[in-house]
């Protein structure tokens, strides 16, 4: 059978081309691999080979013409003995519509309003567990609550591992992982050498291979030089395997701003990792939310970037004493309740609202403080449903303003909750600077209690 | 070296390997075996270069190869008519690497890892070629339902871990498979592909170290195809003979004709025994060439049409094979019987990938997350 050349797509982006010089006349027996002609693209030109053996039957499209359509048939090869004379009868056609084609894609059409609609619904939401009444209260640092996460989950399950820089002998580098390497031996508490993009590399591979790694960070200042494992490897795997190749790993180890460290290692990544479909991003504040969402993030059959704080490791909160305790992802909590004003914040910014609570209470306002505490998914319901109750929101975050977390609340209850505004949604957060070493500029740029009280004064109209 | 005065597609012979001069040793005693531990394989491999297989292994090897050049071209061909979009690397030329490394694997057992020209790892692995060419075309039925493309494949069943795009990304991805592989203590090791591109990528060398420290079951294989995308080897990287880039790790290397399956089959036999022996990794070069260009873009004109034409003529894999089946008493006609049903699957799976139905719009929500929270 006749075999139809075709003008080749040459390029992803190529649609049309000039058939600038053939190197076959008719009658010719070309081999696979031969070049037949040189077509130029818009940005090259390219050789166009063979892929079957035959002879040249017939030329259709001259050397020299321009804005040949990919698809029309340019010449007809003959197999072994055929004769295609007639084939110039064919009239050349170019290929419309090909199914898959690049060019169909991104056209408003009926599938991509189909799609729109079918778009999935939130799960249903998970409240936390309830605590019985009598159970004791245990006074945890941050720090012990998340080791006591790590101790429990690797008792639990023997795929649970963890590696990172200092974790085993040295006791963790701010020693969250004290203890671990006595109780689980140094096949499952590994020291690695300072190389965040290899072990990064590793520990997500070590996923995908069955296993539960807990990757930690020294700070996630320093996952910057991994990131590439952390969205391009861990995020998007399952997804671009159809849901084939999971990927449980968590990504743990202080963020945000620590002490006098500088611009290098003062940085809250919380707003990067949010933006990313494929990851889970947690970043608690006191040590029931760390122990419950740690275990949580440890069981998640998705890559879940764990987000601490060094400046809070210390601090000490109550904890239930239960066997096992776990808390849901993706659900904000209502640290204390009010009814002038909603103060959104997560990590260590939740602190910082708490206390401008109880000095906005003294003044006669009474603030609702949320903890956030996973970003993404963001729990959208509960803010959207204090803003309805208080009809004023503003944002409270240890980070930069610019595309932060509390740019995404704002649009969120512009865009869903604009009705029930009486009030310009307020980001109050570190000022746009890399952060000063000198402790009075330090202190200039972040965000602190006294900017969180103007700032929900201001959406009262009570300044 | 007199390496950057030669082409690239023509290796010098290797110069004898002489006891490096000791100049004004420091007071660091030397370390007794160093030099047996980091050559041993090779010299074992030098002794015997050709893996003895049998007519049934041979036709095989033959039959795989010529699928993955059939498939790639006919993949080529659908990218020409718009039926594949975006990047597509063909494999065409590498043939004999995956062939004859993972003919010596153990399917379910082992694990294999590769870049974004891995086409030819998946069918060497015996993964049907309608759901590899159902991806190329983004069809439902390809293997990642369309999700992935021609970079982005993956079969957990078959012990195939991708398949990524990012140059360099998967040699960690391999050290975390070995890890797995270690840890559960299956007996597994993990094959990691990356090319003479992806050689100068910092993190390759990361993992390097921590795969020997940890004395990982992973074989690092770099298919030197001699050009990282447009730039000749040689322009690109200090130490062009990669199988020595292991030595600062301690890992030992080989240096292998990958042109040639058997003695790839024979590098993978001697390699693989010392990795599942608990010995850690081993680094292997195959000196191969790509045909076609870096990807279905590139207009290739940094090598000469003569180069590309002695490569094929002189040192293709598959015509290699062919002559020593028909000098071993296979019959043309034997082999034409070969080629005439590897073109029907080729057909077939071309046929599949453009017939089957394009995904779902609802698939575009699906597998970004496996919980829901």
């Amino acid at each position: 059978m006749a075999i139809e050349l075709k003008m080749p797509a040459l390029s992803p982006t190529m649609e049309e081309g000039t058939l600038a010089k053939w190197l076959v006349k008719e009658g010719d027996s070309v081999s696979s691999g031969d070049v037949l002609a040189e077509i130029e693209t818009d940005k090259a030109t390219m050789e166009f080979e063979s892929i079957d053996e035959g002879t040249i039957g017939k030329i259709l499209v001259p050397e020299g013409t321009e804005e040949v359509k990919v698809g029309t048939v340019i010449a007809v090869l003959a197999e072994d003995g055929e004769d295609v004379s007639d084939a110039a009868s064919t009239p050349p056609a170019p290929v419309k519509d090909v199914p898959g084609e690049g060019k169909d894609v991104g056209q408003p059409d009926e599938a991509s309003s189909q799609a729109a609609i079918m778009k999935p619904q939130p799960a249903p939401r998970l409240a936390d567990p309830a605590i019985p009444e009598g159970t004791t209260m245990a006074k945890l640092s941050v720090r012990e609550a998340l080791r006591d996460a790590m101790a429990e989950e690797m008792r639990r399950d023997d795929r649970v591992f963890v590696m990172g820089e200092e974790v085993a002998e040295y006791q963790g580098a701010y020693k969250v992982t004290q203890g671990l390497l006595e109780e689980f031996g140094p096949k499952r508490v590994i020291d690695t050498p300072i190389t965040e993009y290899g072990f990064a590399g590793i520990g997500t591979g070590a996923a995908m291979g069955g296993l539960r790694p807990i990757v930690e960070f020294m700070t996630f200042n320093f996952a910057m030089q991994a990131i590439d494992h952390l969205i391009n490897s861990a995020a998007k795997t399952n997804y671009m395997s159809g849901g084939q190749m999971r990927c449980p790993v968590v990504f743990r180890g202080p963020n945000g701003a620590a002490s006098r460290v500088g611009a290098q290692h003062s940085q809250n990544y919380a707003p990067w990792y949010a933006s990313v479909p494929g990851l889970t991003v947690i970043a608690p504040y006191d040590s029931a939310d760390c122990k419950g969402l740690l275990k949580a993030a440890i069981r998640s059959e998705d890559p879940v970037i764990f987000l601490e704080n060094e400046l809070v490791y210390g601090q000490s909160f109550e904890v239930p004493e239960l066997d096992d305790y776990v808390l849901p992802i993706g659900k904000a909590r209502i640290m204390r309740e009010g009814s002038d004003v909603t103060i959104v914040s997560y990590s260590i910014a939740v602190g910082l609202a708490l206390k401008a609570a109880d000095e906005l209470s003294a003044q006669g306002i009474e603030a609702e403080v949320i903890d956030l505490r996973t970003i993404r998914p963001l729990d959208k319901q509960t803010v959207l449903e204090s803003l309805a109750k208080t009809n004023r929101v503003i944002v409270a975050e240890e980070g930069w303003p610019v595309c932060s977390v509390a740019s995404e609340i704002v649009a969120i209850c512009m865009e869903e909750g604009f009705d029930h505004l009486d009030a310009p949604v307020l980001r109050v957060t570190n000022e746009d600077v890399p952060l000063p070493y000198a402790a009075n500029l330090e202190k200039l740029a972040l965000v602190d209690t006294a900017r969180i009280v103007a700032a929900a004064k201001k959406v009262c109209y009570a300044d | 070296m007199a390496k950057a005065s030669t082409p690239a597609t023509t290796k010098p012979k290797r110069m004898p390997r002489k006891t490096p001069a000791k100049v004004s040793a420091p007071a660091k005693p030397p370390v007794e075996d160093e030099n047996f531990a980091l050559r041993s394989l090779q010299e074992t491999f030098e002794k015997k270069r050709r893996y003895a297989a049998d007519k049934d292994q041979l036709l095989g090897f033959y039959e795989t190869m010529l699928l993955i050049r059939r498939f790639e071209e006919k993949a080529g061909q659908l990218y020409g008519l718009g039926l594949i979009g975006g990047f597509c690397h063909l494999y065409i030329g590498q043939e004999a690497v995956a062939v004859g490394l993972q003919s010596a694997l153990t399917e379910g057992k082992d694990s294999v890892i590769t870049g974004y020209r891995d086409h030819g790892h998946m069918l060497a692995y015996g993964i049907d070629p309608k759901v590899i060419m159902a991806e190329l075309t983004g069809r439902e039925a390809g293997i990642s339902r369309g999700k992935g493309g021609s970079m982005h494949m993956f079969s957990t069943e078959h012990g195939f871990y991708g398949g990524h795009g990012i140059v360099g990304a998967q040699v960690p991805l391999g050290a975390g498979l070995a890890f797995a592989h270690k840890y559960r203590e299956d007996g597994g090791i993990c094959i990691a592909y990356f090319g003479d591109g992806a050689a100068n990528q910092g993190q390759v060398y990361e993992t390097f170290n921590m795969a020997s420290l940890w004395g990982l079951p992973i074989v690092f294989v770099v298919e030197n195809n001699q050009y990282a995308m447009g730039t000749a080897v040689k322009r690109s990287s200090a130490e062009t003979e990669f199988y020595r880039r292991g030595t600062a790790f301690r890992i030992p290397g080989m240096d292998v004709n990958g042109m040639d399956v058997l003695e790839v089959r024979q590098a993978a036999e001697v390699a693989f025994a010392h990795v599942r022996e608990g010995n850690g990794p081993v680094l292997i070069e195959c000196n191969t060439y790509r045909y076609r260009g870096h990807s279905m873009s590139d207009p290739a004109k940094y090598r000469t049409r003569e180069e590309v034409q002695d490569m094929r003529e002189h040192h293709d894999p598959i015509e290699r094979l062919k002559a020593e089946l028909i000098k071993g008493g296979v019959t043309e006609d034997e082999i034409k019987a070969i080629d005439k049903s590897i073109r029907e699957k080729v057909n077939g799976a071309a046929e599949f990938a453009e017939s089957s139905p394009e995904p779902e719009p609802s698939e575009l929500y699906t597998d970004v997350l496996v919980g829901t929270y």
